[in-house]
């Protein structure tokens, strides 16, 4: 009986969750020209629109570049400094570890004012290289906790093995390690990735004018009024957002098994 | 360099690079805006380098950026609890399901990936003029006109709800999965009822899971600024909302450089409170 009940609240708790994103994707297909109900009719002439607003393709083209420079720099950075925290004994990896972890500590807020203002007085105005510099330094923690914690996983004896029947520290690392690593790898670049590709908190501070991501076009189209326009480009953030990482996942689970 | 220098050496070549990134683009930030909240803004637009005191009683003694403040920490908690209420339950049957907990917990995490912006604006399509509840009611004859349901503090905190939930949710779940079940069983066996060994066995247990949960909530909710913007009326503004006012549409960087530092000690108390009784191991892994 107590689980029956337990079991129907979060059911309701899981449609609570998944209702209104449902309503976006089935909105986006609404052949009407207003963007609510009722559904006049299955289309896909906002997807045809989208394709062809010079807008939001100039913001994709935005987004996508800066999430592949940030998963490329914060994914390099954070598996360097995951490595030493695993394989080696700092000391004082404590103190290390929460000031690797405190840009997620700090409310993003107040990160990006202070970004914003200090790069100011460096001479770096808002520009791409300013919401570069934001991005990074928020997701490198994401970045450092993922890849930490599937580091822990790889055992050293066969690194160990390979040194010793010859292998030099470099052949190791290219030829053991990093293949093991990889996994952890493409974990936290995807990490970041869609981080990134999400971020507005920040990016609406350090984006210049004139430059939208993905999400600031979005927030900056609601500010008339919600079209199906809108819906339609929720979906394929949905799509994009949801499918990488599921993919991302499946080709983690395909390498890991090939690795044995 | 003999072998032991270099051993030592190497992991801090390793950290050196991300080390670097966060004292460049973290820590140094932040002492700057320290220095430049006492710097003053002029009548001509340049700051003026000094030490006056003005952005900070402005900011201290103003009425309007306490009100929004407490304000701000009333949302932030109600978002908290109305999260841990829904969260607890739902964390409690994906931990003790017997069904596919890996399936239900990746369900749980794919509001994770959906943009936070997308969450937020989808429920114009529910609560909207013309969005589906307006549309049923209309059907169903209760209401004659369509009424507005948006803009207004309840679809604020509502909004917060569905974005933090998640978090919540994933905290209890790790706190509750590590308990082992024939705790309750135990308890059974010794005449406890069920729901007197969940009172005094498993809740406490899993507590430092829903602190964690909570305290992420909470200080996720409180420094949010497009909620409130998307989802809110004119007098909903939240603190953070300040901050974006000051910096980016008055271009005031020094009132705007007070304000976020006072965002931050005030939940850095939150979180120094929280570390000193439960200490951060506890949402890391939460966060991992």
């Amino acid at each position: 009986m107590g689980w029956f009940v337990i079991r129907g609240y979060a059911i309701l708790v899981y449609l609570f969750m998944f209702l209104p994103v449902a309503v976006v994707v089935l909105l986006s297909f609404n052949a009407s020209q207003f963007g609510s109900f009722p559904m006049t009719g299955f289309s896909f002439r906002w997807f045809v629109e989208l394709a062809q607003n010079e807008a939001i393709l100039r913001a994709f083209r935005t987004s996508i570049v800066l999430g592949l420079l940030t998963a490329l720099i914060s994914t390099t950075l954070g598996v360097l400094a995951s490595l030493a925290l695993v394989r080696y004994r700092v000391p004082g990896a404590n103190v290390v570890s929460t000031l690797l972890i405190a840009p997620i500590l700090v409310p993003e807020v107040v990160l990006a004012v202070a970004l914003l203002l200090f790069l100011n007085v460096l001479g770096i105005n808002k520009s791409f290289a300013l919401l570069l510099f934001g991005h990074v330094i928020f997701t490198l923690p994401f970045v450092i906790l993922v890849v930490q914690a599937r580091l822990v996983s790889i055992r050293r004896d066969v690194e160990e093995a390979a040194m010793s029947l010859g292998a030099s520290p470099m052949q190791t690392f290219f030829q053991i390690t990093l293949p093991l690593m990889l996994p952890a790898v493409l974990a936290g670049g995807l990490f970041a990735f869609t981080i990134s590709f999400d971020d507005i908190t920040g990016t609406l501070f350090w984006k210049p004018g004139g430059v939208e991501t993905v999400p600031t076009q979005i927030f900056a189209m609601l500010r008339n009024s919600i079209s199906p326009e809108i819906n339609a480009l929720g979906t394929v953030m949905i799509v994009m957002t949801v499918g990488l990482p599921l993919l991302g996942a499946a080709i983690a689970r395909q390498l890991s098994k090939k690795s044995g | 360099m003999s072998v032991e220098v270099r051993e030592a050496r190497q992991p801090w070549i390793l950290l050196s690079p991300a080390l670097t990134a966060v004292a460049l683009l973290l820590l140094v930030p932040l002492c700057f805006i320290v220095v430049y909240s006492f710097w003053l803004r002029t009548a001509t637009g340049a700051d003026q380098p000094g030490f006056y005191l003005d952005n900070w009683a402005e900011a201290l003694t103003d009425p309007f950026y306490r009100d929004i403040l407490l304000n701000t920490l009333k949302i932030a908690a109600i978002t908290t609890l109305v999260c841990a209420v829904m969260g607890y339950p739902s964390a409690y049957f994906i931990a003790r399901s017997r069904g596919n907990k890996a399936i239900l917990l990746l369900l749980l995490m794919l509001p994770f990936w959906i943009s936070y912006i997308i969450r937020t604006m989808s429920w114009i399509n529910i609560l909207g003029v013309s969005g589906a509840l307006n549309g049923f009611l209309l059907w169903t004859g209760i209401v004659g006109e369509p009424i507005q349901m948006l803009y207004n503090e309840a679809t604020v905190i509502l909004g917060l709800v569905h974005f933090l939930l998640p978090f919540m949710i994933l905290n209890i779940f790790v706190s509750l999965d590590g308990i082992d079940v024939t705790l309750e069983d135990a308890a059974n066996s010794l005449g406890a009822t069920r729901w007197e060994a969940f009172l005094q066995v498993t809740l406490p247990l899993s507590l430092p899971g829903l602190a964690a949960g909570g305290l992420l909530c909470f200080v996720l909710g409180a420094g949010t600024y497009i909620t409130p913007l998307v989802l809110g009326g004119p007098t909903d503004a939240m603190f953070a909302n300040l901050v974006f006012e000051a910096i980016i549409t008055q271009l005031n960087w020094p009132l705007g450089s007070a304000l976020s530092l006072m965002l931050l000690v005030v939940l850095g108390i939150l979180v120094a409170i929280y570390n000193r009784y439960l200490g951060m191991a506890q949402l890391m892994k939460g966060l991992g």
